[in-house]
């Protein structure tokens, strides 16, 4: 199946337009209304520049631009597909809704630094969107290692000794990963000569010895600790010190998913679907997130805080995502990939649920929480829906990703991973609904009066939370995101459009 | 006939006659006018500059140029070759050399009142004979500027911390002057064995004899006296104290150039004077060169987490580095001595505008100890940005210089099927970060309260110039490294290793 490949700027547009917003950041500094507004602007445009190029790929094409011959034979391309574009669209889109949360959030708070915080944000938006285009391994590796950077400086935030610490730890774990992928990537060059993705896996990794390949597979999966795989999780719930918009956006999306992105192109772009198949990688990998999802499910019980608690289910979702990709069959890929931007949506809604409950009503932990829905309704049912796509429970997306990867799960007839599937719903479950138990139905400590967080704060976690209940109940509409997936998943499994 | 046609001959030897010319007669301007100094340096190294790039645009376009001293022919007469090699480092010799002077013309006359006139002839004159050595295709010829070099680096670093300085100048002497005796031996040996001391002549000489211990012991001889030279651990101990007592000007000048050059001999003597099957059979002292730097690499790093002065932080992180160009030319494939050749450019740049960031801070608040850098990012915006993008090249992050060289050495450990050096470089910069890093935490983190009625006070333009240049530099080569590489290294490679022939 040949596939058509458009050259476009655009891709290279999309990446950089953040970049250029995080320069007028800096120049602007001293005017917070007009620092603000260019945040809003690149938003908007990074947006427009990603869905403009959405016609092409549901056509079928891929949309190429080779920025510059870094060294020889190893360019700094980018490369648009479906699979690229989906979590392009996520971060891009959900960017806005983060932009107008942090002016609310920041500014209540009275944060200081806010000018350092939004360079970096925009740094980090290019350096996902950069991974998402990325046409070859050392392209992603640029962004890669560009979004570890310019996220440590938003986990270290407050600058407290705590936060300092926990930004070391971040930087630790992603760091050592960093170079475990670049000893990947050297090693993949050394046997194939080339690092650029390709939809059936990159021709000469076959004829490596087994071991080698199992080694490499290793030092791949260790090289995507940004997707939280256990026991390489530990840096997610100690980021949990940075600002909520952060943890937000980054932490439920763009950092975490550039982990499962690159966790994903390597099982799919890299080894493809043949190797994975015919060296049983498949299987233990399988495995190996099944463990992630039961036991993170189990440590977010244990958590009091909220934003921890959020950050243990975001460590367990993730595994989601990667355990339908490796289970190489068309159900259990279009689950896992459709993740990625439900998940976003769901998780995003309930970070800023909480960061609207740290703002207005001061509270972090759960056990402070009684009858808090009293005084912010709307926040409260905002975090129920995000609540009920995590456990899996319809109108919110969730139950669509969770019924194909049962689906893709039953498809191989495996009962150890529909038995993880299940489990790991009911463990949702049980550390979900405390929550909302708590915040409905516990009666107050002392009496409370209705104060709702900032519009700027309310609005965004209203729209995503109603945006994850439109893709749970027209997931199919035309253009949205299972149209993406669908064409992603024809493109690796070889299948027509 | 232009008058420009009737010296372009000459240039071979004008990048070495000019700047030695005008330090002997910087004295004579400074007693016109002190502040004219620095204008008559400028001028100089903007010629030299001028002259090298000249060179070696004509040495890539129409091969390798041989000067012949006085019209005497070799190998009675001292010839000067430039092939692409030295044609390359003469470049990077006098473009660190011009940003050096550009930058120091503020931090002299704050450091050095009273030396203005002695530092800038000194200057030229080590700029003289770092442009000799590596010039020069006569191995004598090449001692005798070794040994101008080493002495006006010497006097440099006297120059520096009041009693420190004069102290860790006294070492290098010591440590110095041994290198420089064990390297005038070898020579000594291969002129009583071959009766010549043409660089060429003597590679076409040498091979029948090759199983004489004399010329054994030569190689010997050059190996550790270059190995002082360049500070490979553990030959190191010099290094240091010179590196952190030099006044700042002549540290980034040191750091960025001595051990480069060094290098470059080691390089020069190894593949052109020796061949590559002598010291890669049958010695194996390629192999044991690989080790040698793999420590290095480890031990250095090592070292600079323990130091709190940042100039000895960076002087050890120079350990470390020196260990990366020296690794990949001991690899002795393409890859990895297209790597090593790399480092040696890039480690110049970055390492460079590291000491000039060190002697801007150090400028402009008097402090050299990184815990104390609280709030150095509001006071000092451009300066300690040029550090960040520096330090983020020398960790090897994608997009800055550090990270193409560190992808050919790390490549061309695996050719040779080496993995631990490929595991060596992996961790040396998981320990460069850590040592950066806390400079990091220091300068933008840790104390907010502290610092938010920091004014700004950034250091003088003439510092920044060269340091946003360097740091410029150092994302330009890491995202064209093609250019250096298609033009200069990759031919260069294929030729030190006798695969192909110099253009």
């Amino acid at each position: 199946m040949a596939i058509e490949t458009v050259h476009s700027i655009t891709p290279a547009l999309a990446v950089l337009v953040s970049m250029v917003a995080s320069v007028l950041i800096l120049a602007f500094g001293k005017y917070p209304n007009i620092r603000e507004g260019w945040t809003f602007v690149a938003a908007f445009i990074k947006f427009s520049l990603v869905i403009s190029m959405l016609p092409l790929i549901l056509e079928g094409k891929v949309i190429t631009y080779t920025v510059i011959e870094m060294l020889p034979n190893l360019p700094i391309a980018f490369k648009v597909d479906a699979f690229g574009i989906l979590f392009a669209i996520t971060s891009s889109f959900l960017w806005i809704f983060v932009s107008s949360y942090s002016i609310g959030y920041m500014r209540t708070l009275k944060e200081h630094a806010q000018t350092r915080y939004y360079f970096c944000f925009a740094i980090a938006l290019s350096s996902a969107i950069g991974i998402a285009f990325s046409a070859n391994l050392v392209t992603l590796f640029l962004f890669y290692e560009l979004l570890t950077i310019s996220t440590y400086p938003l986990v270290a935030h407050t600058e407290t000794s705590e936060a300092i610490s926990s930004g070391r730890k971040y930087l630790t774990y992603l760091m050592i990963s960093g170079i475990s992928l670049l000893f990947s990537i050297l090693v993949v060059y050394h046997y194939t000569g080339t690092t650029e993705f390709s939809f059936s896996g990159i021709a000469g990794l076959e004829t490596l010895p087994r071991t080698t390949l199992y080694i490499l597979f290793i030092t791949f999966m260790v090289g995507c600790a940004k997707a939280a795989f256990m026991p390489l999780h530990a840096w997610l719930p100690a980021a949990m010190v940075a600002p909520t918009p952060v943890s937000a956006l980054l932490h439920a999306v763009a950092v975490v998913k550039a982990g499962v992105f690159t966790a994903i192109r390597v099982i799919l772009y890299v080894f493809g679907i043949d190797l994975m198949e015919i060296s049983g990688l498949w299987l233990y990998m399988a495995y190996f997130v099944s463990i992630t999802i039961i036991l993170a499910s189990i440590f977010a019980m244990t958590q009091d805080n909220l934003k921890k608690r959020l950050a243990y289910s975001t460590v367990s979702q993730l595994s989601y995502v990667v355990l339908g990709a490796v289970l190489i069959t068309q159900h259990g890929i279009t689950g896992g990939m459709l993740h990625i931007p439900y998940h976003g949506f769901m998780k995003i809604t309930l970070f800023m649920c909480a960061g609207a409950l740290i703002v207005t009503a001061k509270k972090e932990n759960i056990s402070d929480m009684n009858g808090i829905a009293r005084q912010m309704p709307i926040t409260m049912l905002a975090f129920t829906v995000g609540a009920l796509g995590m456990i899996g429970m319809p109108p919110a997306g969730g139950y669509i990703t969770k019924w194909y990867l049962l689906l893709g799960a039953a498809e191989l007839d495996n009962m150890i991973l529909i038995g993880v599937l299940l489990i790991s719903a009911v463990l949702n479950a049980a550390y979900f609904f405390p929550v909302i138990y708590v915040a409905f139905f516990k009666k107050p400590d002392k009496e409370l009066t209705y104060k709702e967080a900032p519009l700027t704060m309310l609005v965004p976690l209203t729209l995503t939370a109603i945006i994850s209940i439109i893709i749970g109940i027209w997931p199919d509409a035309p253009g949205m995101f299972l149209d993406i997936v669908n064409i992603a998943v024809a493109n690796v499994t070889g299948g027509g459009i | 006939m232009t008058g420009f046609d009737l010296i372009t001959d000459h240039l071979p030897v004008l990048t070495v006659v000019i700047p030695l010319m005008a330090g002997f007669l910087t004295p004579i301007v400074g007693w016109i006018d002190r502040k004219l100094c620095w204008y008559w340096v400028m001028l100089t190294m903007f010629a030299v500059l001028l002259m090298t790039s000249s060179n070696l645009y004509t040495v890539i376009t129409s091969g390798t140029i041989h000067y012949h001293l006085g019209g005497w022919t070799p190998p009675i007469g001292i010839e000067y070759v430039i092939d692409l090699l030295n044609g390359f480092v003469c470049l990077i010799i006098a473009f660190i050399g011009l940003m050096v002077g550009i930058y120091s013309i503020e931090s002299i006359k704050k450091e050095l009142p009273n030396k203005i006139i002695p530092f800038y002839s000194i200057f030229l004159l080590l700029i003289t004979g770092l442009m000799g050595m590596t010039i020069t295709g006569d191995i004598f010829n090449f001692y005798v500027f070794l040994e101008i070099s080493s002495l006006t680096a010497y006097a440099l670093i006297a120059m520096g911390d009041r009693g420190d300085g004069v102290v860790a100048s006294f070492n290098y002497l010591i440590m110095g002057t041994v290198a420089a005796s064990f390297i005038l031996l070898g020579i000594g040996y291969l002129y009583a064995v071959t009766g010549s001391l043409n660089i060429a002549d003597m590679q076409g000489l040498l091979p029948s004899i090759y199983d004489n211990k004399v010329v054994l012991a030569a190689l010997a001889f050059f190996m550790v006296g270059f190995s002082i030279k360049v500070g490979l651990f553990p030959l190191h101990a010099w290094l240091p104290d010179a590196y952190t007592h030099a006044p700042s000007a002549a540290s980034a000048l040191i750091a960025g150039l001595m051990t480069k050059v060094g290098a470059y001999a080691m390089i020069r003597f190894m593949f052109s004077v020796f061949t590559p099957e002598f010291v890669i059979d049958m010695t194996r002292m390629a192999e044991i060169l690989t080790w040698a730097a793999a420590l290095a690499i480890v031990v250095g790093s090592v070292l600079a987490i323990a130091q709190s002065d940042i100039k000895r932080m960076l002087a050890y992180s120079s350990i470390s580095q020196i260990g990366y160009i020296l690794l990949g030319v001991g690899l002795a494939n393409v890859i990895g001595m297209q790597g090593g050749l790399l480092h040696i450019l890039n480690h110049s740049l970055m390492k460079c505008a590291l000491f000039l960031v060190a002697g801007a801070i150090f400028y402009r608040t008097g402090i050299r100890n990184l815990h104390q850098f609280q709030g150095l990012g509001k006071k000092m915006p451009v300066t300690t940005t040029v550090f960040l993008i520096a330090a983020l090249s020398m960790i090897g992050v994608p997009g800055t210089v550090g990270f193409t060289s560190k992808w050919y050495l790390a490549l061309g450990s695996i050719n040779a099927g080496q993995w631990i050096f490929v595991i060596v470089i992996l961790v040396s910069s998981l320990l460069n970060i850590v040592y950066f890093w806390r400079v990091f935490d220091n300068i933008w983190f840790g104390h907010p309260h502290e610092v938010e009625h920091i004014k700004r006070d950034e250091a003088p333009l003439s510092m920044l110039i060269p340091m946003v240049l360097l740091a410029v530099l150092c994302i330009f080569f890491g995202l064209f490294a093609y250019y250096p590489l298609h033009y200069v290294l990759e031919p260069l490679s294929n030729a030190l290793l006798g695969i192909g022939v110099l253009p």
